[in-house]
């Protein structure tokens, strides 16, 4: 699979995402500045996590002036698979290719963290084969997570399978105490209603490695370039089997 | 003038002193002007000129096999292996954070992480060394809320991890808290770039941000005690703009491999003065420097504004005339303009040119080789008294539950949780216990990260105190496994010119090198930073130890908290059961002033105790490691249990066992002191049942056996030491998890 990681000024999750991606998992990344706008020659393209031009006036609302979002938003009309990961996200939110906002966290600060989120929804790019109610532990790290949308928005995201992720506690059970940031209904992570434009606070790639203290991102990156076994994905929801010392225990 | 008619000339400035000022009209045989002033009182700063520390420091040991830059450059590097280096510094930024907390420490990350992209290494882990007030007070409050979220955000914003640092709280540092922040990069040895002038011709690029008014004078406001109408002293504040520097490590780590660049260097403390004259200094070469060419946020700036303003995110770059339109390009790309401000030049002095007009012109070594140093007379201060010991309590679970919910020992993760720990996915160990851990790509190593010191213990016995700091950052480095390879330190103590200010720092110096010759590690970056005082009181005597040590295989990295039901936890090291100084004792009496001495120290134990840990971490024989600081072994134990999640219980024998062993020692027999007592050299460790006759033969091997006890083992879900202790892990972690 051929994937750009798109780079603007500020961004600062590339050089990773690109190396789970390429690295890890075989693929033929590419890193694309933000000025380029040939993208044609891409099967996906990642907005991946940092601080598009500081996060100046809020997060993502320069970038999404930048000329290559021009040619993400034609080639996401063209079905072409877009993920945007934490700042990605706010940014395809900005932009208006995925509904709502993300607004500063409502604890005040930076939440830099382990949580648990829980899959659900319609098959997406990157949980297709991944079973609803599985749970997965991955990072956050951001100050504007907490996201929002109008009321007949959310109906719509809920009705239509759109919310891909929700903040939950390792049992999988949805509560307050669990959100991280004051997401409404806990939203981590939702799809466009063309199913091809995908955004999420947590950082998958930063979980996807066996000798970091998670790789429950992996089965979403395997999910996107095509390579998920059903077997690696079932072990999942199964924290026992996630390997000694790491699942179970909890907000280390 | 000649010498026989030296009469005192008065200096123009308070930054000089008058016998300075004198010397200084007699080397140049004529009067600085106006913008030469501004520039000598900057280099004759105790901030760049180090002129109280300079004889001092050349005591400390700065070389060993691994060593590839010492002391001397923007940060110091040493050999990883595999064609890598790692490399290292630790700076302070307090008087800044005593004044706008948030802006403050924000520039502090800022300067270093340029101190280690400057040497051509990419920025890999960030930690913070922090000193408070007493929390919960309000201008405490103030200051620690705005330090902690000064460092997350450019930290954050940078995309480097923050990976360890710790925060101690006292009520010395209420007016003048202390801010270090430390920075590891790591380079491939060809890329290694030092700051070292060119040839001749050669042309000198300001990059980055354009210049304005702020940090005026920095570098000497950093060498004066703060007063009280320090928020005059707000312009003396440098704001950061994290963003830029992103851009700014980018480009400039990018344009590395094209060869191109000559010398590369930050600008600092005291700005363009400061990185133009020690660049031109390391390679004895001069410069002519037009500030008419730099490019400026405000209009109407004079020459010495230019020279002085510490604008941050700005960087300095030698190359020869041939690359300029290339690199000039380069910086474009990234949406940096690039200032063709002056060259290198091969008569020796530094020239500064306002739009093609001279406006100073002072012989490089008169700003360097022959700023002044001074040698004072110390005055010991008399060791604090033992007060006499309370009783032993009647409620151990209370005091237990009391130590780990006081302010310097509980739970960090409040001000972690506000960093980014996980970004560059490298993070193997996070912060939060002991050291972090951050991966190395392609191979099987990896850095373990710490900083140390406790302030209490270096203001009861300095020599000693700053040994522990050494001790103590190589004990976290060990419960990972790793080896200690170097040094970065940041030296914080009072006004020097006071006597027994500068006893202090002379024999913190000694007991830092007592250690790290001991410990077979070198000291190879650092910083001072004197005169933290305000209204004429010292902060307690804080030499901060950064350390970085390496692991060969990090697939073998033991655990902070205890694994697994059924394992056995044991103590290797001393008795320890020492109540002086402690956490314990402070809490007992209700004293925040200094009580006895600080806990023995014994370098060839410790040596072999850390050795021991190291090679059976190696070997493959600990679940966990964890090494016994403030709160003792009982904090230690506990924060196994929190870690965990798992209960512990003592053997019936333990008791005794430690208590005999005091006894032995000529300690107090005492339960309180056996489970408090804050003893060097120590370690919990848990293993496995089947790893146990691994374990005893290389505790045979290492003539450890006689300093161990057997503790108790894992399991169930509550601590219980005897008759003695016996609190549920979800009441610990309670306690230990009492926000700030």
């Amino acid at each position: 699979m051929r994937i750009a990681v798109v780079v603007f000024p500020g961004t600062n999750c590339d050089e990773e995402t690109r190396y789970v991606l390429g690295d890890v998992l075989g693929q033929d990344v590419e890193p694309v500045w933000h000025a380029d706008t040939e993208l044609g020659r891409f099967d996906a393209i990642i907005l991946p996590g940092g601080f598009s031009y500081g996060d100046h006036l809020r997060a993502g609302a320069i970038a999404r002036f930048s000329p290559v979002m021009k040619t993400v938003a034609e080639l996401s009309r063209r079905d072409r698979i877009v993920v945007g990961i934490c700042n990605g996200f706010q940014v395809l939110c900005e932009a208006g290719l995925l509904p709502g906002a993300l607004l500063p966290n409502a604890g005040g600060s930076f939440a830099g963290r382990w949580v648990h989120c829980r899959v659900e929804g319609e098959p997406s790019p990157l949980t297709r084969g991944i079973e609803t109610g599985t749970v997965l532990k991955l990072p956050i790290a951001h100050g504007e997570g907490r996201y929002t949308a109008p009321p007949e928005t959310l109906e719509g995201l809920e009705r239509s399978g759109r919310i891909l992720f929700r903040y939950c506690e390792p049992d999988g059970s949805v509560t307050e105490g669990a959100n991280p940031n004051g997401s409404l209904a806990n939203v981590a992570g939702i799809m466009s209603e063309g199913g091809n434009v995908v955004g999420l606070m947590p950082h998958p790639e930063r979980a996807a490695e066996a000798e970091l203290p998670s790789q429950d991102g992996l089965p979403l990156l395997k999910a996107l370039v095509g390579i998920g076994a059903a077997k690696e994905q079932i072990a999942v929801g199964v924290p026992a089997q996630c390997g000694a010392g790491s699942a179970g225990s909890t907000a280390r | 003038m000649t010498s026989i008619e030296r009469v005192m000339v008065a200096s123009p400035t308070p930054d000089l002193t008058d016998a300075e000022y004198t010397s200084i009209v007699e080397s140049l045989g004529r009067v600085p002007n106006h913008v030469e002033v501004g520039i000598l009182s900057a280099m004759w700063s105790e901030h760049c000129g180090y002129k109280n520390s300079r004889p001092l420091l050349r005591r400390l040991p700065t070389t060993g096999p691994r060593v590839v830059q010492g002391p001397g450059e923007n940060a110091g590097a040493v050999d990883l292996g595999d064609g890598l280096l790692a490399v290292l510094k630790m700076e302070s930024h307090n008087h800044p954070s005593a004044v706008e907390p948030f802006q403050g420490a924000a520039t502090g990350v800022g300067g270093i992480l340029r101190d280690i992209f400057t040497m051509g290494a990419r920025p890999v882990a960030l930690l913070d060394s922090l000193r408070f007030g007493p929390p919960g007070e309000g201008r405490n409050r103030y200051l620690f809320n705005g330090v902690v979220a000064g460092i997350g955000h450019y930290g954050n914003c940078i995309g480097v991890p923050t990976v360890g640092g710790e925060i101690y709280f006292d009520p010395s540092f209420a007016e003048n808290p202390l801010v270090n922040a430390m920075c590891v990069g790591i380079v491939e040895r060809e890329r290694l770039t030092l700051a070292k002038a060119g040839d001749p011709g050669d042309v000198v690029l300001i990059v980055g941000a354009p210049t304005g008014r702020d940090g005026i004078h920095g570098a000497t406001f950093a060498s004066a005690e703060l007063a009280d109408d320090r928020e005059a002293s707000r312009p003396n504040v440098q704001v950061g703009n994290p963003f830029l520097e992103k851009l700014l490590l980018e480009a400039c780590l990018a344009l590395l491999p094209k060869g191109v660049v000559r010398a590369m260097q930050d600008l600092g403390a005291a700005g363009l003065t400061s990185s133009s004259v020690e660049v031109a200094a390391r390679g004895k070469r001069g410069m002519r420097l037009d500030v008419g060419k730099v490019s400026r946020r405000e209009s109407g700036m004079t020459p010495y504004e230019m020279m002085l303003s510490e604008s941050q995110e700005r960087m300095l770059l030698v190359v020869p005339p041939a690359a300029v339109a290339e690199v000039e390009a380069h910086f474009a790309r990234w949406e940096l303009h690039s200032d063709l401000a002056g060259e290198i030049t091969d008569d020796g002095d530094f020239a500064v040119l306002d739009n093609g007009v001279e406006v100073a012109r002072l012989p490089i070594p008169l700003l360097t080789d022959e700023v002044p140093t001074y040698t004072r007379q110390g005055q010991a201060r008399p060791a604090p008294t033992m007060p006499e010991l309370p009783p032993e309590p009647t409620d151990y679970n209370a005091v237990l539950l009391a130590l780990l919910a006081s302010p310097n020992i509980r739970s960090r993760r409040p001000v972690f949780q506000t960093y980014d720990h996980t970004v560059r996915a490298d993070t193997v160990v996070e912060p939060g216990l002991g050291a972090g851990v951050v991966r190395i790509r392609g191979t099987n190593k990896a850095l373990a990260l710490t900083t140390d010191c406790n302030p209490r213990y270096v203001y009861a016995d300095p020599r000693r105190g700053a040994a522990i700091a050494v001790a103590e950052a190589a004990r976290n480095l060990a419960c990972r496994g790793a080896e200690p390879i170097a040094v970065t330190d940041c030296l914080n103590f009072g006004n020097p010119e006071k006597p027994e200010v500068y006893w202090e720092l002379s024999e913190a110096i000694d007991g830092l090198g007592e250690a790290c010759r001991a410990l077979n590690v070198p000291i190879v970056s650092g910083n001072v930073s004197l005169y933290n005082e305000s209204n004429g009181v010292a902060v307690k005597p804080s030499p901060i130890v950064g350390m970085v040590g390496l692991i060969e295989d990090r697939s073998k990295i033991p655990s902070s908290g205890f694994v697994a039901e059924g394992d056995v936890v044991f103590l290797v090291g001393p008795a320890g059961a020492e109540l002086q100084c402690s956490e314990y004792l402070a809490h007992r009496l209700g004293r925040t002033d200094v009580l006895g001495p600080p806990p023995s120290l014994d370098l060839n134990i410790e040596r072999a105790v850390q050795e021991f840990v190291r090679e059976a971490a190696r070997r493959g024989l600990l679940r966990s490691a964890h090494d016994c600081s403030e709160g003792g072994l009982a904090v230690a134990v506990a924060e196994c249990c929190i870690a965990g999640g798992l209960g512990f219980s003592a053997e019936s024998s333990s008791r005794d066992h430690l208590l005999n062993r005091a006894q032995e020692r000529d300690q107090v027999r005492r339960i309180d002191a056996t489970l408090f007592g804050e003893g060097q050299s120590r370690f919990v460790l848990s293993c496995r049942s089947d790893q146990m006759p691994g374990l005893a033969s290389l505790l045979a091997e290492s003539n450890l056996g006689g300093i161990t006890t057997l503790l108790g083992r894992v399991g169930g879900d509550t601590l219980s030491w005897s008759d003695d202790l016996s609190v549920s892990v979800k009441e610990l972690a309670r306690a230990w998890n009492t926000p700030f």
